[in-house]
């Protein structure tokens, strides 16, 4: 087994027309209770664009959810924000109990790449797990070396 | 209270099967609900009940069941 960091990863996919009746429904209220004030105003345009681009940052979430591995009390959904960067690419901010769990996992680095085709949006999250991750599996190695009696 | 709960799941739920072949502590993710889904379950609960599930609440957990939703509504309605 690799001492080397370990690597998690999340996908998952979101259907823009239940997001657009969402809205439709909820409204704001629908927004605001998933979604951080920078996602809602990083989404927009038409209503169609607008719905495309939360529906994969609702995967995002998921997504993360899906790195984190969480047992039991899962993370809010506002505590895992899509920070969109002005030159267009996004990267995952966690806040929370998604911090936590972030770190209780020795996850030091979160990247996130999002898609929307043909009413359809996904999106895919790694992870790059450092000290806590691998001393475990270093401690996994160690234990099974010790169980095969070798050294 | 419960058949207020399953009318709600049967309308938002986006269920393949029957709702009313789900037992109360049955896991209602497995059953076939999204996430998404059960975003669409909590604000209909709100409109229905006149609560608001505050931000500890917005979790899966707390829409995996039936019995799950019960519960926290009722925490909510006698608080």
């Amino acid at each position: 087994m690799s001492a080397g960091p370990a690597i998690r990863v999340g996908a998952d996919i979101a259907t823009v027309g239940e997001v657009s009746e969402s809205i439709a429904r909820f409204g704001g209220r629908y927004l605001r209770r998933i979604y951080t004030e920078h996602e809602i105003a990083s989404c927009t345009g038409p209503p169609p664009a607008a719905a495309a681009s939360l529906a994969a940052r609702f995967a995002a979430k998921e997504a993360t959810i899906k790195v984190l591995r969480p047992v039991g009390h899962q993370p809010d959904w506002r505590s895992m924000e899509v920070r969109r960067d002005p030159g267009g690419w996004c990267s995952m901010s966690l806040s929370g109990h998604a911090a936590v769990l972030a770190d209780e996992a020795g996850i030091a680095e979160l990247a996130v790449s999002l898609t929307h085709e043909g009413g359809l949006a996904a999106a895919v999250v790694v992870a790059l797990c450092h000290e806590a991750s691998t001393a475990r599996e270093q401690e996994e190695g160690l234990s099974q070396t010790r169980a095969d009696g070798t050294r | 209270m419960d058949e207020t709960i399953r009318n709600i799941l049967a309308e938002h739920g986006r269920f393949p099967v029957d709702v009313a072949s789900i037992s109360d502590d049955s896991d209602l993710f497995q059953a076939g609900m999204t996430s998404h889904a059960s975003v669409n379950v909590m604000l209909a609960l709100e409109d229905e009940f006149d609560v608001e599930f505050p931000e500890s609440m917005l979790r899966k957990g707390t829409f995996e069941s039936v019995a799950a939703i019960r519960s926290a509504l009722s925490e909510l309605i006698g608080s």
